[in-house]
């Protein structure tokens, strides 16, 4: 689960991470009167959306008045917004947040997130502030300091002063960085985040060192014990029928083409996605019905897979170990009776009994259900359908 | 022969009780699997399924000289039980249970491995020996006794693939299902010289997918150590950057954990990687005849 960089600077405060003072506005009324609020005399209009890179695509802007608040307020709230990570079809930006205007002086990166091969928490900094980070790993990989920190110890001193020196910071300013870095690991640890990134982190002209961006996202798995940050989800950042899935504890993910799958497994379905591709055709989604497929959850597996109007044809692919395959097969003649189903289902059942559920999607005679006998044939004829064919 | 267990192994249940351990215990006494008892605290002298229930994980190793844990528990409390079984002296623990906080399985897994107690999982269908011992939430008929050992992220991919190689006239040594989360116990680098070393496995598949490096790991550790042929497949070809797909650490993050650099990097360590899912049966056949 993501968050807003908003909500992100409001958990870093209360761990004293240095921040400027915000406020959230939704129109651009509100946001001048964030403005007026906050006071000064230059201002920062930061659209919020989940994903890196506003700057260049024009959602961050710079008002010297409360007058050019109100007009890049109007710009931004409500734009398409497009970044290298919306993807083309961009973001629609509902809120900005409108901040205190830095006196930058130097822009660093910092970050933590979980580094898999160590198992432990790895954080890093670099010299480049505000480009993205995988371009530095990229380019210049020697300009990137990482230090991996073992939970065990916590962070300590040395982590924050390898960093530290590494990025150069001249020797009066070590500690407020090792402090600065040290509040942030417990935001961290504390939150269950899995990945934390301040880019840019700034040196202002006076000297303080502050979080002028900030990006989080969280285990889901620990969200149940995290209930502050559970709140801060934001629905409306997310795919409408990945949400809607959810609730059923389905696991889907839309894609862009027209074959959709509904497979049980996680690794059987995005094995499913690539023999589609590797048959020709294009998946429409990653579907995990998960251990259970009987007919609630395999109807509404239809349902959702049917709202992408992409979908020219069905791949059901399960593989029955627990879960056997002539209840399965019941499963799909019930759920087609739950829901309407009007393009060709290709049904590939194997493992438990998988012979009786042949027989059984024989003899219920459904004119667009189509048996496969193995993945392959199964794949290929979900391709072929989706073709017209 | 085989790796890790076999008919003398064993096992006690952590989260016995539950619906879910009840029934999988269960499933596992069926297939010969040496269940000894289980834990479930508070429920300590009861019995379960005909076997005693014990308190505590030490109670249990004291009186059955188990060795092996499969554990049931819910998400939340998966750390204590693994580490429970650690402090208890068990070798090995078979987490099944998905769902578990990332922070907790960092603890849990240094800690077992400061008391030399091996994990596999979480976050995975277990450890199947065939024949002999099945150790977790697989269908135990899929494994006909063979010659291919199979290490495998995903559950059903790692029936799907027993299952291709057993149609080809093939059979499993052992089966290990090594879980989908972004901290795992066992992988692939610890289990391929297991399978090197095993005189019955003449083969390997390995099932990765998309999130992580261990793949890639597992590419360099076989272009140095590995004589035995290997057959892969890796998943999520398809899969868009920036999504999990279905298991907590299968993600492509920044541009990393891609399942074309995970292929290019076994294909160039001498692996047989295949592009579909389902020539995984074949490749092995192939391999085989090629010995
Ligand atoms: N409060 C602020 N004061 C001055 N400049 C800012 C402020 N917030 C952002 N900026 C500038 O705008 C750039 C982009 O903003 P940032 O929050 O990093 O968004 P993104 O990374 O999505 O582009 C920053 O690199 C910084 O130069
Ligand atoms: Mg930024």
């Amino acid at each position: 689960m993501n968050i807003h960089e908003y909500q992100a600077k409001e958990l870093f405060a209360k761990y004293n991470v240095p921040t400027l003072r915000g406020h959230i506005a939704f129109t651009a009324e509100e946001a001048v009167k964030a403005a007026q609020e906050l006071g000064g005399s230059i201002w920062v209009v930061k659209a919020q959306i989940h994903a890196g890179g506003r700057g260049l695509g024009g959602g961050v802007k710079l008002a010297r008045s409360t007058g050019e608040v109100r007009e890049v307020a109007q710009q931004i709230i409500g734009m398409n917004l497009v970044t290298h990570q919306t993807g083309p079809e961009g973001k629609l930006v509902q809120k900005v947040y409108v901040e205190e205007g830095a006196d930058i002086q130097k822009e660093y990166y910092l970050g933590i997130l979980l580094d898999r091969a160590r198992e432990m928490p790895i954080m890093m900094a670099s010299t480049e502030g505000g480009m993205a980070i995988e371009d530095v790993a990229h380019n210049s990989p020697e300009k990137i300091i990482k230090v991996e920190i073992d939970p065990i110890t916590g962070f300590q001193g040395f982590h924050g002063r390898k960093l530290a020196f590494g990025l150069g910071l001249p020797k009066e300013d070590v500690n407020t960085f090792v402090k600065f870095a040290s509040a942030l690991y417990n935001v961290y640890m504390d939150n269950d985040a899995e990945m934390i990134e301040i880019n840019p982190l700034v040196k202002t002209g006076d000297g303080r060192f502050l979080a002028l961006d900030a990006k989080m996202g969280f285990d889901n798995n620990a969200l149940y014990r995290q209930e502050h940050v559970h709140e801060m989800r934001d629905l409306s950042e997310e795919e409408p029928t990945e949400v809607e899935a959810g609730k059923f504890d389905l696991s889907y993910i839309k894609l862009d083409g027209n074959v959709g799958c509904m497979v049980n497994g996680a690794g059987l379905a995005m094995g499913t996605m690539d023999t589609i591709n590797y048959e020709g055709g294009k998946p429409a989604n990653f579907l995990d019905v998960g251990g259970s497929a009987n007919a609630t959850t395999v109807a509404k597996g239809f349902e959702i897979i049917l709202k992408d109007p992409n979908v020219k044809a069905i791949f059901v692919n399960i593989f029955g170990g627990i879960v056997r395959c002539d209840r399965v097969a019941n499963g799909i003649i019930e759920a087609t009776k739950l829901t309407n189903v009007n393009v060709p289902v290709i049904v590939r059942l194997d493992g438990t009994n998988a012979i009786e559920a042949a027989e059984i999607l024989r003899n219920a005679g459904i004119k667009n259900i189509i048996a496969a006998t193995d993945l392959a044939d199964g794949a290929k004829k979900a391709v072929a359908a989706a073709k017209g064919e | 022969m085989s790796i890790l267990v076999n008919k003398d192994t064993k096992v006690i249940v952590q989260g016995f009780t539950g619906k879910e351990g009840s029934f999988h215990a269960e499933q596992c006494l069926a297939y010969g699997t040496k269940i000894m008892g289980g834990v479930t605290p508070g429920k300590g002298g009861q019995e379960h399924l005909g076997l005693p229930v014990f308190n505590t994980v030490r109670d249990a190793v004291l009186a059955t000289g188990a060795t092996v844990s499969m554990i049931f528990v819910p998400p939340a409390f998966v750390s204590d039980a693994v580490m429970e079984a650690a402090d208890a002296g068990i070798t090995m623990a078979v987490i099944i249970t998905e769902g578990a906080p990332v922070k907790d399985m960092m603890y849990a897994k240094a800690y077992a491995t400061k008391k030399d107690m091996m994990t596999i999982g979480p976050n995975c269908p277990g450890i199947i020996t065939a024949d002999e011992c099945k150790i977790g939430i697989m269908p135990g008929f899929i494994f006909k006794k063979g010659n291919i050992g199979l290490i495998s992220k995903s559950g059903t991919l790692t029936y799907e693939s027993a299952n291709q190689v057993v149609k080809e006239g093939f059979g499993i040594t052992t089966a290990v299902g090594i879980g989908g989360d972004p901290i795992i116990g066992l992988s692939y680098k610890q289990l391929l010289p297991m399978f090197e070393a095993d005189p019955e496995t003449k083969a390997i598949v390995m099932i990765g997918e998309i999130g992580g490096d261990l793949e890639i790991q597992a590419a360099a550790y076989i272009k140095e150590h590995i004589t035995k042929p290997v057959v892969a497949f890796i998943a999520g070809q398809t899969a868009p950057e920036g999504k999990r797909m279905g298991h907590a650490g299968a993600i492509i993050s920044g541009g990393a954990g891609t399942a074309a650099e995970k292929m290019a990097a076994l294909t160039a360590a001498g692996v047989t990687v295949v592009v579909s899912p389902a020539d995984i049966g074949k490749a092995v056949a192939q391999v085989m005849k090629n010995l």
